[in-house]
């Protein structure tokens, strides 16, 4: 499994990226892709949606099932990956690149692991 | 507690994802991904361990009408060496499970079953046998291998001389001997593509798993798991039980009415089905017109009115496309309506096609 050290991450296997003040990237983890499998679906919010910390902002679909996302942040939609609604295999190909949304304004950002403790989160799941 | 089927080491060692499914612990998929599993049996080759499937044989000089009166369809003429499908009903004309017999001898009948109806069955079975019928749930020492794609054939020609392929759709053969493992091999499947299944002893299973693969390597045969298998039937329009049929589900409201044989003289919830009528309800199959993917337990509308419900649906690799089937009021759509599905609130649109979605 790969955790790159400069993100941070949800206990709900999404991973946070801050770009600047008050602006960062959302994406799903290695871990995250890799449970779920071949996504084929991406449901992504619009540009200038709020998103709230802790509730879900997207969900995706893989063969198998439907996955609500969840937002570690409080904030404003600034930006959707909409390469992903067509081509949402490049979550399980590269999952940090393959950012869902890009956010500005953040107001509240939920209690986030690094890495060594986001995989000690993901060893417990197995 | 979930049971492991006489192949789990060997998923293991292919590196299959394991679940739990129908008391047994099986691989969801392996490293591969459900997609490539599934273009592996349209295109090339895969295969499936599917020994939670259940085994039964009926034996004895009743068996015969004890299988009539048991199940839906009429076995009467059935030639040895032949498979046949059939829905087993209550006496209120649901479906018990849904499954196939083979017809080994005169006498003799070998029925697979589905793994999570398999001690239901067994009770129904047993409560409903008629005299001179001995029965025997084998279940445990039987492993169920199935090959299937187009190269399937090609694969069993480097293994056994071709005169022991069955030829036809639901024909079998016995005493096969694959790299001299004794095997029951049946033209069968359910994936929509050509296919077999070979049955062999539950301790058999792994050398026959392991043979399988290499023998097939270069023709691009891969293991497959579950998630494959569910789309490749869903792809193929094939019902399958829990989902397009349970207890309260007739046979007719589901589409087999080919298998029910209302002119048999009697069997288990024919009085049931007599007395119901015409259907209040058929199974159509959706193609997602819109944006998403519609699962199972939707609700289905047209226009203002709630229709039915979805009972299976998924996305369709080989097609690339979302595909469902669903249980609706008999004269609410045709073929080529739009209808709506409800996908966690939110109004998917769907075409009313024909099912099945592939054909070879």
């Amino acid at each position: 499994m790969n955790t790159p050290e400069n993100l941070q991450y949800a206990k709900s296997h999404e991973w946070l990226k801050m770009t600047g003040e008050g602006t960062a990237e959302i994406g799903l983890t290695d871990f995250a892709q890799d449970a779920l499998g071949n996504l084929v679906f991406v449901n992504l919010p619009e540009v200038g949606d709020s998103i709230v910390c802790g509730e879900s902002f997207a969900d995706v679909e893989s063969v198998k099932a439907v996955s609500d996302v969840f937002s570690p942040v409080t904030a404003t939609v600034a930006e959707i990956n909409e390469e992903l609604l067509d081509q949402p295999e490049k979550i399980n190909e590269a999952p940090y690149d393959a950012w869902l949304i890009r956010v500005e304004g953040i107001t509240e950002t939920e209690e986030l692991l690094d890495a060594k403790g986001y995989e000690a989160v993901c060893a417990e799941e197995g | 507690m979930e049971k492991k089927t006489p192949l789990y080491e060997e998923h293991l060692a292919c590196g299959g994802k394991i679940v739990p499914f129908g008391g047994y612990l099986l691989p969801v998929e392996y490293p591969t991904g459900v997609i490539t599993e599934h273009m592996a049996v349209r295109e090339a080759c895969g295969l499936f361990d599917v020994s939670h499937m259940g085994e039964i044989i009926l034996r004895g000089p009743g068996a015969l009408a004890s299988l009539n009166h048991l199940m839906t369809n009429d076995y009467t003429n059935l030639a040895i060496g032949r498979v046949r499908y059939s829905p087993m009903c209550n006496a209120d004309g649901g479906v018990v499970d849904d499954l196939i017999v083979y017809r080994v001898a005169d006498d003799v009948f070998f029925i697979v079953v589905n793994a999570a109806n398999c001690e239901k069955d067994d009770a129904h079975m047993r409560a409903n046998l008629l005299p001179d019928t001995q029965m025997e749930n084998i279940s445990a020492k039987v492993a169920q291998i199935a090959l299937q794609g187009p190269k399937s054939r090609a694969i069993l020609e480097k293994l056994i001389p071709a005169e022991q392929i069955p030829e036809k759709y639901y024909s079998f053969t016995r005493e096969v001997s694959v790299g001299g493992i004794r095997c029951l091999l049946s033209r069968t499947g359910y994936t929509g593509s050509l296919g077999y299944e070979l049955y062999c002893g539950a301790e058999e299973g792994p050398a026959l798993w392991r043979l399988l693969l290499q023998t097939g390597k270069d023709d691009g045969l891969i293991p497959c798991g579950l998630g494959a298998r569910d789309t490749l039937r869903l792809e193929a329009g094939m019902p399958l039980y829990g989902h397009e049929m349970d207890d309260t589900v007739t046979p007719l409201e589901t589409g087999l009415g080919f298998s029910v044989k209302l002119n048999k003289a009697e069997f288990i919830g024919k009085e049931a089905l007599v007395a119901k009528g015409e259907p209040q309800r058929k199974r159509i199959g959706l193609k997602v017109t819109g944006r998403g993917i519609i699962r199972e337990h939707q609700p289905v509308w047209a226009g203002e009115k709630q229709i039915g419900m979805t009972t299976s649906g998924t996305f369709c690799p080989y097609l690339k496309g979302a595909y469902a089937m669903a249980l609706v009021e008999t004269d609410s759509v045709q073929l080529g309506d739009s209808v709506e599905v409800d996908v966690r609130g939110r109004k998917v649109p769907a075409q009313v096609v024909d099912y099945p979605f592939y054909t070879v």
